[in-house]
């Protein structure tokens, strides 16, 4: 899992921007990577600078990382921010690049960044070691290794949907992404690799009884197909 | 408070999958009440995350003028809903269409084109992985080692078989018949993909039915 190894990579107190692109339609598979990663930054004691694309996505990100703060002692503002939600997708990643700050000074509840200890030395993307975005959809991992890794050069990771997995796997094979964790499969194998079993890891059982019992269907309305013909000629 | 908004979500699930004996008002009345809500949560979300502090703080409270550009844009934009003078809102459209095209275009082509072009553009022969399929066989090492010729071959194929200036006989044709294949395995990936999202989905709905609502798993 490369993504899992770019966070190991990572040297403590290395800050890293998750964007949280999802919304609660997609929250089986993308809310399991959203937790996961975000214990393994903690875990890593690096810091967390979340933000979001999608608005529905400020609070399911809010909730993985509180979750995530208590089993590890982390404290909000110290080790980790929510910036909250700015409309414009691309113009806004264009934005961050140059002036994270400035584009949003204060966090999701209001309290202005500046206050914050965990944005010390946070001007723009020189000051971020990795980016992960947690995408359903547009705006989203397109944009972000539009110009995040295309026009700044920076390390992006992401965590997709499965439906959307296929057409971002030419960007990992190019080596725009660090990282991808594709539906609720690549969630579950992050839990395995941070050996902290949740939800995804739970789904997966169901998740294979449910693929046996379509390849039964496919394989039984293709005998039967077959039986047909041969009995018609 | 929360158990009756869990009692409220569980119901709407019930009504939702309701569909899967037949088309019926239950599901209707779900439908139709997530919709409104949807548009009511969007209408909200954007006046106070967009409008107030991208607009009325800058133009009203601040006092910069040059807000008064996208004021009327918007304004022009709504003329839609007039259809006497509808077609000012082509205005503001050609506008959004304009600086996103000029935005998307460079990046876009650089993102998407030229990088995966190059992302193509490798040794055909990666003596490191065939080394490591030598010293280690295996299924995966194997799969290391030929994954260079494989997307060669299948970039060409696939290419060959949507070029239909030239009739597909012959090698032309027989090569055209790879591209197809190629075509079919990733078709079929991406259809895999989609049912293991679909089946995602419903184990997160059956999940929070048994476990938040119901209670019957850890």
């Amino acid at each position: 899992m490369r993504l899992h190894e770019a966070i190991e990579r990572l040297d403590p107190g290395s800050k890293v921007i998750i964007s949280f692109d999802y919304s609660p339609s997609t929250m089986p598979e993308i809310y399991p990577m959203n937790l996961a990663l975000a214990s393994h930054c903690f875990a890593k004691d690096l810091k967390i600078i979340g933000m979001a694309l999608w608005p529905t996505g400020v609070p399911l990100g809010q909730e993985s990382m509180e979750e995530a703060a208590q089993q590890y002692g982390k404290e909000y503002g110290v080790d980790y921010v929510n910036l909250g939600y700015k409309a414009g997708g691309i113009v806004v990643i264009s934005s961050t690049a140059e002036d994270i700050p400035g584009t949003f000074p204060q966090d999701y509840a209001g309290r202005s960044v500046a206050e914050l200890e965990v944005m010390d030395g946070v001007e723009n993307f020189d000051s971020i070691d990795l980016i992960v975005s947690l995408s359903a959809g547009d705006p989203g991992v397109r944009e972000w290794v539009m110009i995040a890794e295309g026009r700044y050069g920076m390390d992006v990771g992401t965590g997709v949907t499965a439906v959307s997995a296929p057409s971002f796997y030419p960007y990992l094979n190019a080596g725009q992404l660090v990282g991808l964790l594709g539906g609720m499969k690549g969630a579950a194998e992050y839990e395995v690799l941070i050996e902290k079993s949740g939800t995804a890891t739970a789904g997966m059982d169901a998740q294979s009884i449910a693929h046996g019992l379509i390849i039964f269907f496919i394989l039984f309305a293709n005998l039967f197909y077959l039986l047909e013909r041969k009995r018609a000629s | 408070m929360e158990a009756v908004g869990v009692w409220i979500a569980a119901l709407l699930t019930i009504c939702i999958l309701s569909f899967l004996y037949k088309d019926n008002p239950v599901y209707k009345f779900a439908e139709h009440l997530f919709v409104g809500i949807s548009a009511a949560y969007w209408a909200a979300l954007s006046w106070h995350n967009i409008l107030i502090p991208n607009l009325y703080q800058p133009l009203f409270r601040e006092g910069q003028i040059l807000f008064v550009i996208p004021l009327l844009l918007g304004i022009m934009m709504i003329l839609r809903l007039v259809p006497r003078v509808a077609w000012v809102s082509r205005w503001p459209l050609a506008f959004i269409v304009g600086t996103y095209s000029g935005y998307y275009f460079i990046t876009y082509l650089q993102t998407n084109a030229i990088e995966q072009v190059r992302a193509t553009l490798v040794s055909f022969i990666e003596l490191r992985e065939w080394r490591v399929f030598l010293s280690q066989p295996g299924l995966i090492t194997l799969l290391n080692a030929i994954a260079v010729p494989v997307m060669v071959i299948g970039v060409i194929t696939g290419i060959i078989y949507f070029f239909f200036s030239r009739e597909h006989k012959g090698v032309f044709g027989g090569l055209a018949k790879v591209g197809v294949w190629f075509l079919m395995i990733a078709f079929g990936a991406s259809f895999g993909y989609t049912v293991m999202a679909r089946i995602s989905l419903l184990i997160g709905r059956v999940y929070f039915l048994l476990r938040t609502w119901l209670g019957v798993i850890g």
